[in-house]
């Protein structure tokens, strides 16, 4: 009987390069500005890495095809080293296989390493990856906020919500993590940005605007895990604990079949329950002292606190006006800017969200330091609403 | 002369009518006599149709039933060795048992390919269809003349609503106009020499035989179909032929233009919608010759009711006032549609091969198992995994709404925004689809679509179409 891992996987040291438009490196470069902080953090040798896991998501930008390129960016020979690739759950696919590896035995010390090049398009916004041989056929290819913009008119259809006051909602999402971004040294944007010029920015896929998207940037991020025993054998006293790590994948139930009516995302409510209930937290919007989720759009924020059972169903909309989510909330959400304004490096940002929760949970945090932190909790959506893959991850400390 | 006659008809015109107007201030610094014949609006096929797609939207009003040869007439194929027909047949859901054949070179060739499936000794019936999409160069006359748009007819025995009683034919390299192979534009000599030599002598010639040959006189012809983008030039023919004023059928010129190929054949589609049992029609087509055909309306057509009347396919239609679009559609501008336009569409034919069935004519699949319909068929069904085979559930003229949507003005699209989003059939598939042909805010969740033939993408480097079918509001007119 599978039991998780639940406090088997310690977090012994990350890193997280500046996001943003980093027009001076290279995707070799920005993992090893990640990979250097990170091992600095752990204080351990880079010959101790037992396996390594890599992500990155774009094969049109980046070092092209499998772990070869990061194992020569990194200098990590004759160990294994893999890619992995699911969409903007690739950061956090990478920790998953580092996580596993150590909770499995096989290693004592596993490196997770994402990264993401997009400034290396030539345009604003994501390229639309290739959707295989029959989908390319048939499936319209829109943009990653078409996809999203959907949630919108569902949810409204479903809610019975005036554009304009879920209009509204989506603004203050934004809005907050604008406040947020602005702390946060290594976020992309920094800037506050009033609701006014928000709600009146362009069309990019109605209902979104350009402020209801998040940043387009460069950036990596790196995790280095190993056993508790381990961790604690090297001095370690304040490390963080990995809770619980889920993920949830469609199957085409979503856009195949009517028993969807695409005003959530059934994957984040299927890896938050399997995630709680790992963890063992009974009532998520009492125990976790923050999150961090895939604001790709500030709709997919919305709905994705109600996919957590933070908000009740229909009612985040309120708890979001009523600033619960704000950096003074109950449960601040982004507080280090989110995808909104930290940036989405996609490889990189599921182990960016873990980042800014180990950081918090070590009292590491700057300016934006929370009080009473217990457990962090990170989620990436990655795909589209209808057919995607959402994963979970929640931390805390190794004694909690 | 024949049992076989017309047993069905349907027409197309696509939604787009860009106005006259707009093209003549276009080019009003340069060509200001074009104002004056600037009135009333034209066809415009959208950038996601060609002479193909309409064809397919105007056979969807007539019975295919037992149908057992399609032909295709057009001077714009899309594919000059790829049977244009086949891939009509294939969107129709015809049987492959289906004996097709293309025809074109001149803007008699739906006519002809009428003649042909009239004259034919097989038992079963023939579909012909006709479209035309031409381009036109910025500031000709055609610009303001040439629609676009598609008919179908079907040709077979029994419950025939027209019957041909006479013909005639001419052959004559009397050159009018002319487009080489792979030229875009028709190339026209003067309009009086066309006008007095041509029309003038070839038709009302052919006409008098073709009379001769049903055996009755002018003065009883009552329909009298003849397209020709000369001002009058039906009505000067009519006159010379001794056929009465009042006979000459509209050419539709105000609300759709010249569809080339398909004018005689819409021009005849229209007059059997008014006509009378007993009534005698002729269906003349000019171009390098001249074919004459014909017709008695049967008491048959008392009882039928076209699916997709030309007077409606005419009647419909959305205002268009930009005339860059025209220009972007047919290639003749090119727009900076940025880095996101500069993807490959490529073909993997083995891929469409395989899955010609489910794209070609939409076909989704019920599970034998839990009875899910759902598109595409996977090897596995959606809802209870099962592994058996589905078996084929056609989605083509089945209601649906719009579930979820989106206008998209970040993703390229030849005509921004890309308005998509999930389609839920009745049958309870669901399809994420591309909506053509939306008004702005016209969409919302439960807005009633129907599903229309129309073409996905353009390789630009291998100059190949990939076809595949939209959704479209309910309200928009067509099938």
């Amino acid at each position: 009987m599978a039991t998780g891992i639940r406090d088997k996987v310690a977090i012994i040291g990350m890193g997280c390069t500046k996001f943003g438009e980093r027009w001076d490196a290279g995707t070799e470069h920005l993992l090893v500005e990640a990979f250097r902080e990170a091992l600095a953090d752990a204080g351990i040798e880079r010959s101790q890495i037992g396996a390594a896991w890599y992500g990155s998501c774009m094969d049109g930008v980046n070092v092209g095809n499998s772990a070869i390129p990061a194992a020569m960016a990194l200098r990590l020979e004759g160990i294994p080293v893999s890619r992995v690739e699911n969409m903007c759950a690739t950061g956090t696919e990478a920790l998953r296989g580092a996580a596993y590896a150590v909770a499995a035995g096989a290693v004592d010390f596993a490196l997770a390493i994402g990264a993401e090049k997009l400034k290396d398009t030539g345009y604003g916004g994501l390229p639309v990856p290739f959707k295989g041989t029959l989908n390319s056929a048939w499936m319209p290819l829109g943009s990653a906020p078409a996809g999203f913009a959907q949630l919108a008119s569902s949810y409204r259809a479903k809610y019975r919500i005036s554009q304009g006051d879920l209009k509204a909602a989506m603004a203050h999402v934004s809005w907050k993590s604008h406040v947020n971004g602005v702390k946060s040294p290594k976020a992309h944007l920094r800037k506050e940005v009033s609701l006014e010029t928000i709600l009146n920015a362009p069309m990019i896929a109605e209902p979104l605007g350009l402020f209801d998207c998040c940043g387009v940037s460069d950036g990596a991020a790196c995790a280095i895990v190993t056993t508790p025993e381990i961790a604690r054998a090297l001095g370690k006293t304040d490390f963080v604990t990995i809770k619980s790590m889920q993920l949830s994948i469609s199957a085409g139930r979503e856009s195949g079949t009517n028993q969807w009516d695409g005003s959530y995302v059934p994957n984040t409510r299927n890896a938050s329950r399997r995630a709680y209930e790992e963890a063992g937290i009974r009532n998520p919007r009492e125990e976790l002292s923050l999150i961090e989720v895939h604001d790709c759009f500030s709709i997919t924020e919305l709905v994705t606190m109600e996919d957590l059972g933070i908000s009740k169903d229909g009612e985040a909309v309120k708890d979001i006006l009523d600033g619960f989510y704000d950096a003074d909330g109950k449960v601040p959400c982004q507080i280090d800017g989110g995808l909104k304004c930290f940036g989405h490096p996609i490889g990189a940002s599921g182990l960016r969200m873990v980042y800014e929760n180990y950081l918090q949970l070590q009292g590491r945090a700057g300016e934006r330091q929370l009080k009473n932190v217990r457990f962090g909790l990170s989620h990436n959506l990655g795909g589209v609403p209808f057919n995607g893959v959402s994963a979970v991850t929640i931390v805390g400390r190794h004694n909690d | 002369m024949t049992e076989r006659g017309i047993i069905s008809f349907g027409a197309y015109v696509p939604n787009l009518r860009i106005e006259r107007s707009a093209i003549a201030d276009a080019h009003g610094w340069a060509f200001p006599e074009l104002k004056a014949r600037a009135k009333g609006v034209r066809a415009l096929a959208n950038w996601d149709e060609d002479a193909v797609t309409m064809s397919v939207e105007a056979a969807r009003g007539v019975s295919t039933d037992g149908v057992g040869a399609l032909i295709f007439a057009s001077t714009t194929p899309p594919f000059a060795d790829l049977q244009n027909a086949t891939l009509v047949a294939a969107a129709l859901g015809l049987p492959e048992t289906v004996a097709t054949s293309d025809n074109g070179g001149s803007l008699r060739a739906g006519v002809s390919a009428l003649l042909s499936a009239l004259r034919s000794t097989v038992h079963t019936p023939t579909l012909i269809v006709a479209s035309d999409a031409r381009h036109t160069k910025p500031g000709s006359a055609q610009e303001l003349q040439y629609g676009a748009g598609a008919v179908a007819m079907t040709v077979g025995s029994g419950k025939v609503i027209a019957k041909l009683i006479g013909t005639a034919s001419r052959s004559d390299a009397f050159i009018d106009h002319f487009r080489a192979s792979g030229e875009s534009y028709d190339y026209y000599w003067e309009e009086r020499w066309v006008r007095d030599e041509g029309y003038g002598k070839i038709v009302p010639a052919a006409i008098k035989a073709a009379l001769a040959d049903a055996g009755i006189d002018a003065a009883d012809v009552r329909h009298f179909c003849l397209p020709g983008t000369m001002s009058g030039i039906a009505a000067a023919m009519a006159k010379k032929s001794g056929i009465a004023a009042e006979a000459v059928v509209d050419n539709l010129h105000a609300r759709c233009g010249d569809t080339g190929t398909a004018h005689p054949l819409m021009m005849f589609a229209s007059a059997l919608e008014r006509a009378e049992p007993g009534d005698r029609i002729v269906v003349a087509a000019f171009g390098t010759g001249c074919d004459v055909l014909v017709f008695e309306a049967t008491p048959e057509l008392a009882n039928y009711k076209p699916r997709l009347s030309v007077a409606a396919a005419v009647a419909g239609g959305r205002a268009e006032a930009h005339y860059t679009k025209l220009l972007s559609f047919q290639g003749e501008l090119q727009l900076d549609w940025g880095m996101r336009a500069e993807g490959s569409e490529k073909i993997p034919l083995t891929q469409q091969y395989r899955a010609r069935e489910q794209l070609a004519h939409f076909v989704a699949g019920e599970c034998p198992s839990c009875g899910t319909v759902q598109f595409p068929q996977l090897a596995s069904c959606v809802n209870c995994g099962s592994f058996e085979t589905l078996t084929p559930h056609p989605l083509v003229d089945e209601a649906a709404k719009v579930a979820s949507y989106t206008a998209d003005w970040l993703q390229f699209s030849p005509s921004p925004p890309l308005h998509f989003g999930l389609v839920q059939f009745d049958s309870g598939a669901r399809v994420m689809m591309e909506i053509v042909d939306v008004e702005p805010g016209q969409l919302d969740v439960g807005t009633p679509l129907r599903m229309v033939f129309r073409i996905k993408s353009k390789d630009k480097e291998r100059h190949n179409v990939r076809y595949f079918w939209k959704a479209t509001p309910a309200t928009v007119q067509g099938a």
